[in-house]
């Protein structure tokens, strides 16, 4: 045995060990923090079990809403855009007319702010990567910075 | 990789749509689940409308591509007044002239939107969210001064949730108005998780039920109407019943019981609870909302859970029952008593009830989208209700999305004895006739 390679070989199955169970942590924690495609398709799959129990039942299963009452969540910039913008409707609600493509809509909005910043996140994450919209993911970092800083009721 | 992304997007949506479709197939169209199933008579094909109907009856398209058809109302002389939700090209209310299996639109007029509109002693009535207007009519039913209406009621309550000002009259010259509960459940902060129901609901004060006003008095007020009756969420679909001289309405029961307590009901129970039902009114009745809900399985008024209910404690001790009660969240918009001549002898003072189809069913499939006819016999609804006229949404698959193609709103008769609906979603106007 060669006693001069021991401490290499320990150092290596040391860090090897380090990094899987780093892994291991980051995957159950779900760790949306890079967009990697590890991270979207975990905080996209949790997103949709999120939309099934709170959204569903106003915005509709293909997400295209209820005319004149509940808006579609497909293809607008109330969605697809500014991300704080979208962040604050989950969290104060939405009690105003809204015209997308020439339709209105009418019905009011709860505000979801019971939910935590993970599912807040990835339901909105879930909705801007479903339905044929494509845009980035966002954080739980990102929703809790804006609900900081978010008028209280 | 970039594929890979793609699937894993697509993934969900393609599960969703396999859900709705897996339910779709599983209850063959519209939901029937014991109780709730949904009685039909012996469809036959008609003249090209795309409806299914009664032996012997025909339906035709005699105008489409109106705008937002809501209520409608036929003169003596068969022409035909519509109101349309939004005004389009700054016209609210549109006059058709008929000839043979056609109307043409004559003339259009009133700038406003709105849903009622109503043809009584020489005077149309027309409602935007929050006025009553009327027009002068000459002896051919046709409007003298399109630009010149008398303000009948104005300043009524509108906050976007049932904003819709239903119209009718009565025989002694009394205008009943609905004016909808601007909140699904009273709750603090309406549709919120976890809030509770106000006590004494404020709402009722100035909403949640049917104003009455004199129908030629100008510039009413809530105090110069009388609350005729209360408790109502939601009405879109009355009409004066002529045999009881008695208003009946069509009430919009409450929304998202599963959403909102999913442990006391499951999505199946949500997509058919409460009732959709019907009240024959007397001045000074309440209906009950928000207190208590209607369960048609249990034929029990139930206390709301937002009031302390479990799905189960009886409630509304001092709300009257309904005289029928059909599934939930069907959307009734239109009702009339059919005092014609024209169709079978059942058909006589029976009510037709125009359904504009349900979206609170989610993730369930869709039902609604249907005219049922309701057997009255000495002024009281008799026997089952039956679909009347079916096939307005188009596929199965259509119902169960929500994505119809056409959905029924308002009912009116001819002269004749025919029978009218309207279509909402793409402005179409039906006439059904019988022949023998």
């Amino acid at each position: 045995m060669d006693f001069k390679k021991a401490p290499i070989i320990i150092f290596a199955s040391v860090l090897f060990t380090v990094t899987g169970l780093q892994a291991q942590t980051r995957h159950k924690a779900k760790a949306p923090v890079k967009h990697t495609t590890v991270g979207l398709k975990a905080s996209i799959a949790a997103g949709q079990k999120v939309f099934a129990q709170y959204c569903v039942s106003c915005h509709q299963a293909d997400a295209l809403g209820v005319p004149h009452m509940n808006p579609p969540l497909v293809k607008t910039t109330y969605v697809l855009g500014d991300k704080t913008k979208l962040i604050k409707i989950v969290l104060n609600g939405f009690n105003e007319d809204v015209e997308i493509n020439g339709e209105t809509y009418s019905n009011s909005m709860a505000s979801h702010d019971f939910l935590k910043d993970q599912e807040i996140a990835d339901v909105l994450t879930f909705v801007r990567n479903s339905f044929g919209n494509k845009a980035s993911a966002i954080t739980a970092a990102q929703v809790k910075a804006v609900r900081a800083t978010n008028k209280k009721s | 990789m970039k594929n890979r992304k793609l699937l894993s997007a697509l993934l969900p949506v393609a599960a969703i749509a396999a859900f709705i479709l897996f339910n779709a197939c599983k209850s063959g169209g519209p939901a029937n689940n014991g109780k709730d199933s949904l009685n039909t008579t012996t469809p036959t094909a008609d003249g090209g409308a795309g409806l299914k109907l009664p032996a012997g009856f025909n339906a035709a398209v005699i105008a489409d591509k109106l705008g937002g058809t809501r209520e409608i109302a036929v003169t003596p002389q068969g022409d035909i007044y519509v109101k349309l939700n939004r005004a389009k090209n700054g016209k609210g209310i549109l006059f058709l002239h008929q000839e043979g299996d056609k109307a043409t639109v004559k003339t259009g007029f009133g700038t406003f939107g709105g849903t009622g509109v109503y043809v009584k002693n020489g005077y149309l009535y027309a409602s935007s969210d929050e006025e009553v207007f009327r027009y002068k009519l000459n002896a051919q039913n046709e409007v003298i001064s399109p630009d010149q209406p008398e303000k009948i009621v104005t300043g009524l309550l509108s906050r976007r949730e049932h904003e819709a000002k239903a119209i009718t009259l009565d025989n002694d010259g009394n205008l009943y108005v609905n004016i909808g509960a601007y909140s699904n459940a009273c709750q603090v902060e309406d549709r919120k998780k976890g809030s509770p129901g106000q006590k004494g609901c404020p709402i009722l004060d100035s909403a949640g039920g049917i104003w009455q006003f004199k129908a030629d008095k100008l510039n009413q007020h809530y105090g110069d109407g009388v609350r005729y009756a209360t408790g109502l969420r939601n009405v879109v679909g009355f009409d004066w019943n002529q045999q009881n001289n008695q208003l009946f309405v069509m009430q919009h029961g409450r929304d998202q019981l599963h959403d909102l307590f999913p442990d006391m009901f499951t999505t199946k129970q949500s997509a058919v609870l409460p009732a959709e039902c019907m009240y024959a009114l007397k001045k000074g009745d309440n209906a009950g909302w928000p207190y208590m809900y209607y369960d048609q399985e249990q034929h029990k008024k139930i206390l709301m859970p937002e009031y302390g209910g479990d799905g189960k404690k009886e409630g509304g001790q001092d709300a009257i029952d309904p005289v029928a009660a059909f599934p939930g969240h069907l959307a009734p918009n239109g009702l009339l008593f059919y005092t014609g001549n024209q169709f079978p002898e059942k058909y006589k003072n029976g009510a037709f009830i125009a359904f504009h189809g349900s979206w609170n069913r989610a993730p369930e499939p869709q039902a609604g989208y249907f005219v049922v006819f309701q057997p009255f016999k000495d002024g009281k609804p008799s026997g089952e209700w039956e679909v009347f006229a079916d096939g307005f949404a188009g596929t199965a698959a259509q119902t169960a999305s929500g994505r119809a193609e056409h959905r029924p709103c308002g009912l009116a008769q001819g002269p004749d004895g025919s029978l009218y609906v309207t279509d909402d979603n793409q402005g179409t106007i039906y006439k059904i006739t019988y022949k023998k």
